[in-house]
């Protein structure tokens, strides 16, 4: 066991502290871009008068151009163009929290997208897409779900027919985030009708003001609009817009779902918001007592603090799996988004118990505390759970990939 | 021995749920929570009204039916499956139980008279007594109170409060007193009124019973608890029935998904774990009036177990919903939040074990 580094990434750290000095304060405002996620927890500090304000855009560029956003990606795209070191990026993220200063606006279009084209995708798209969707010039949507087509994703049946040099698209999204603001979305089409289910799909680029789409806002339990569904009707795209071959969409896509469930579950910002509970539960109290003084509650607190130290170092234990061949940490791996997911709602639901009849307000009322956030993320990491693969499908890849036991068998329809 | 509600209390609950079933629709608590139907209140409230809510628990000579307990905690039940939008447990329970115990014949005569005619309306705040926040306050001296209660119950449309003071005096206040600021708080849950109460030099008119102490408060504090977990449960079992009712008509991998053993064991634990707060809830609805060293005790962990045990669903049966359980669209969450809501109440889980473990001399 060696926690350190190594001295030769003493001079990156030291680069990157003093980056943060430069920007200490700085306040970057996006309450469209990225994921409803960003916008909730970042959103919520104040910018004071003396402080720098930038636009999401302005702070992805000063990122990008300094090294510390899309670090990887070739420069012929527009990224950076390191050569990938997974410890300067893990340097990166801890330094960025330290100091309190916000990171990159990822999104669908930048986490999922762009490593697909990168791996998939042909040069015309690389060089057509990765650029504005990393410097958030182009926003990206993810149309995957579809009401009838959840857990069992694969039996999608939104339709897509190649005519002449067009693909023609009818058919149905859900779930589909920021597609009020995107300009492109990602999609999964039925394309081969004829073919097993996973073998009939094709990954598929469409421009959202194409005639045809129709984008209806879906309000959830948090009440806000964060979700929507798409509709397509006779959506006309270039026969080009489809990334990797007809019929090999569920491929190209599962390279993203991996990705999507392990970044569920960041450990630093469950630390972070390990401590803001510690203080809400300082300032809460009951009878005139600190609700922190009260044992049922400590005992509950440190409950919650294990598994988050337990998650904290489970990240540096999947990191050297990163960094050093040979270590297996697969089932490691799967456990992650249920177990990240299922103690992040327990930890917000603590918050809620700790303010008591408090915690029960929402929307502008008197005495709110902290604007709503502790009870719109108890109800948002629900949603949660239930997204990007639900506890209960987590469970099973757990126990028929981990543990090898065996699959459901097939079942007549009923 | 026959444990369990009667013909009578199983037939109201019948007449309640059918009733809400037709005017409190998800689509009108919708259009409710979204401002578009602000007469629905009114609306449910007139049905209670004919199907004799208000007068449960009030003695004959008052006009009410002089039913007991039992009888208001199946109604609460009742009310909670449909979550009504609807004053109850506060105006139609605790008020009147409060002043047919500790009020004078004169107070019994106005207030409990008043209620069956329909002309007066509690909101009620113990919330100082219990677990006080914010360090807020209720003196009361030369009747005349002061200070803030915090969270006071059913206060929409009230004529008059209850309140209790720090100590655990009960006090009728006038909803129009010029002492009084009435602020209205926006909780998760838009069925249930809650308001915060700032009573500056408020003229307080006193339970007129000697017996109008701590212990009593207690008892009126412990009955509250007792009807909030009845509600929970009614509202729990809603949402098992929509989870199942969705396992059996949900598809996915071609088969409903009510067949796969994940989901199944989902809705089985559910059942197991609600079941015995039936007979929790009843048991100790019966010792509030025949068992009394119990009361407490019982209704305590009718208040903290019912409201864990309704939480788990409420989380639970929006799992077995999948994304749709998280939408507006369903409604499903109006349940969850009405279960969120009751959980804190006249104090959470944590307090209220707190309180039994003290009661007992843990």
């Amino acid at each position: 066991m060696n926690l350190d580094f190594g001295s030769q990434y003493d001079n990156f750290r030291n680069e990157v502290k003093s980056f943060c000095d430069n920007y200490r304060g700085v306040t970057v405002k996006r309450s469209v871009l990225g994921s409803l996620l960003y916008t909730q927890e970042e959103s919520t500090t104040a910018a004071k008068e003396d402080d720098l304000v930038l636009t999401a855009q302005e702070w992805q560029k000063i990122l990008i151009e300094n090294g510390y956003f899309a670090r990887n990606i070739p420069k012929e795209y527009g990224g950076f163009g390191a050569r990938l070191d997974i410890v300067e990026n893990v340097i990166i993220n801890q330094e960025f929290s330290k100091a309190k200063i916000p990171l990159g606006t990822g999104g669908q279009g930048i986490d999922f997208l762009v490593p697909t084209l990168l791996e998939m995708g042909t040069e015309e798209q690389k060089k057509r897409y990765i650029r504005p969707a990393l410097y958030l010039e182009e926003i990206w949507c993810q149309g995957y779900s579809e009401p009838n087509a959840g857990s069992d994703l694969a039996s999608l049946q939104t339709k897509g027919v190649l005519e002449g040099d067009e693909w023609v698209i009818n058919g149905q999204k859900i779930w589909t985030s920021t597609a009020k603001y995107a300009q492109m979305m990602f999609c999964l089409v039925r394309t081969e009708p004829e073919a097993p289910k996973h073998q009939g799909i094709s990954y598929l680029l469409i421009p959202m003001d194409s005639p045809g789409i129709e984008v209806r806002p879906l309000v959830d339990m948090t009440l806000n609009a964060g979700f929507n569904e798409v509709f397509l009707t006779d959506v006309r795209i270039p026969a080009t817009n489809i990334v990797g071959n007809r019929g090999q969409g569920w491929l190209v896509a599962n390279k993203t779902l991996v990705h999507e469930r392990g970044s569920l579950a960041d450990p630093e910002k469950m630390m972070s918001r390990f401590n803001e509970l510690v203080e809400l539960m300082k300032e809460e109290t009951i009878d005139g007592q600190r609700v922190i003084d009260k044992p049922v509650f400590r005992d509950q607190l440190m409950k919650v603090q294990g598994k988050v130290l337990a998650l904290r170092a489970h990240g540096l234990r999947l990191l050297s799996a990163r960094l050093n061949r040979g270590q297996n940490v697969s089932l490691g791996t799967m456990i992650v988004k249920l177990y990240g997911t299922e103690m992040r709602y327990e930890m917000e639901s603590l918050a809620i118990d700790v303010m008591g009849e408090l915690g029960t307000l929402y929307e502008d009322s008197p005495h709110l505390r902290s604007g709503g956030k502790w009870q719109y993320a108890y109800m948002y990491y629900l949603g949660l759970i239930i997204g990007g693969g639900t506890s209960q499908i987590q469970k099973n890849i757990i126990s028929e990939r981990g543990l090898g036991l065996p699959k459901e068998p097939k079942v007549k329809e009923y | 021995m026959y444990f369990g509600l009667s013909e009578e209390q199983q037939s109201i609950q019948e007449s309640i749920g059918k009733f809400l079933e037709d005017e409190a629709t998800v689509e009108n608590i919708k259009l409710f929570n979204k401002g578009n139907l602000p007469d629905l209140p009114d609306t449910i409230h007139e049905g209670l009204l004919e199907l004799g809510v208000h007068g449960l628990i009030i003695p004959e000579e008052y006009g009410g039916l002089g039913l007991d307990l039992l009888f208001a905690t199946a109604v609460s039940q009742a009310l909670g499956t449909g979550i009504a939008v609807s004053p109850y447990i506060g105006s139609y329970v605790l008020a009147p139980f409060a002043i047919t115990n500790l009020g004078s014949d004169q107070q019994k005569e106005k207030y409990l008279r008043g209620i069956t005619d329909l002309k007066i309306r509690f909101g009620v705040g113990l919330t100082e007594f219990i677990a006080a926040r914010e360090k807020a306050q209720i003196t009361l001296k030369n009747n005349e109170i002061n200070g803030r209660a915090l969270f006071v119950i059913d206060a929409s449309q009230a004529t008059h409060f209850l309140i209790s003071d720090s100590l655990g005096i009960l006090s009728i206040i006038n909803a129009n007193d010029p002492g009084l600021e009435i602020i209205t708080l926006t909780t998760v849950d838009k069925t249930s009124s809650v308001v915060e109460l700032r009573m500056n030099k408020v003229k307080a008119e006193l339970l007129d019973s000697p017996n109008n102490d701590s212990a009593n408060t207690q008892k009126l504090v412990d009955l509250g608890r007792l009807l909030i977990a009845a509600d929970s449960l009614g509202a729990a079992q809603v949402m098992i029935n929509k989870a199942v009712e969705y396992a059996n008509e949900r598809k996915q991998f071609g088969r409903l998904i009510g067949s796969f053993q994940a989901v199944k064991h989902m809705c089985a634990q559910m059942t197991a774990d609600i079941e015995p707060c039936y007979a929790l809830i009843w048991y100790s609805a019966h010792c509030m009036e025949h068992l009394p060293e119990e009361s407490n005790i019982m209704a305590s962990h009718s208040k903290a177990h019912v409201s864990e045990v309704a939480s788990v669903i409420a989380k639970t049966s929006t799992e077995v919903h999948g994304g749709m359980g998280f939408t507006d669209e369903l409604g499903l969450h109006y349940w969850f939040k009405r279960i969120g809501l009751n959980r804190q109440l006249l104090g959470g889980v944590n307090t209220v074990r707190e309180e039994a473990a003290d009661a007992q001399g843990f």
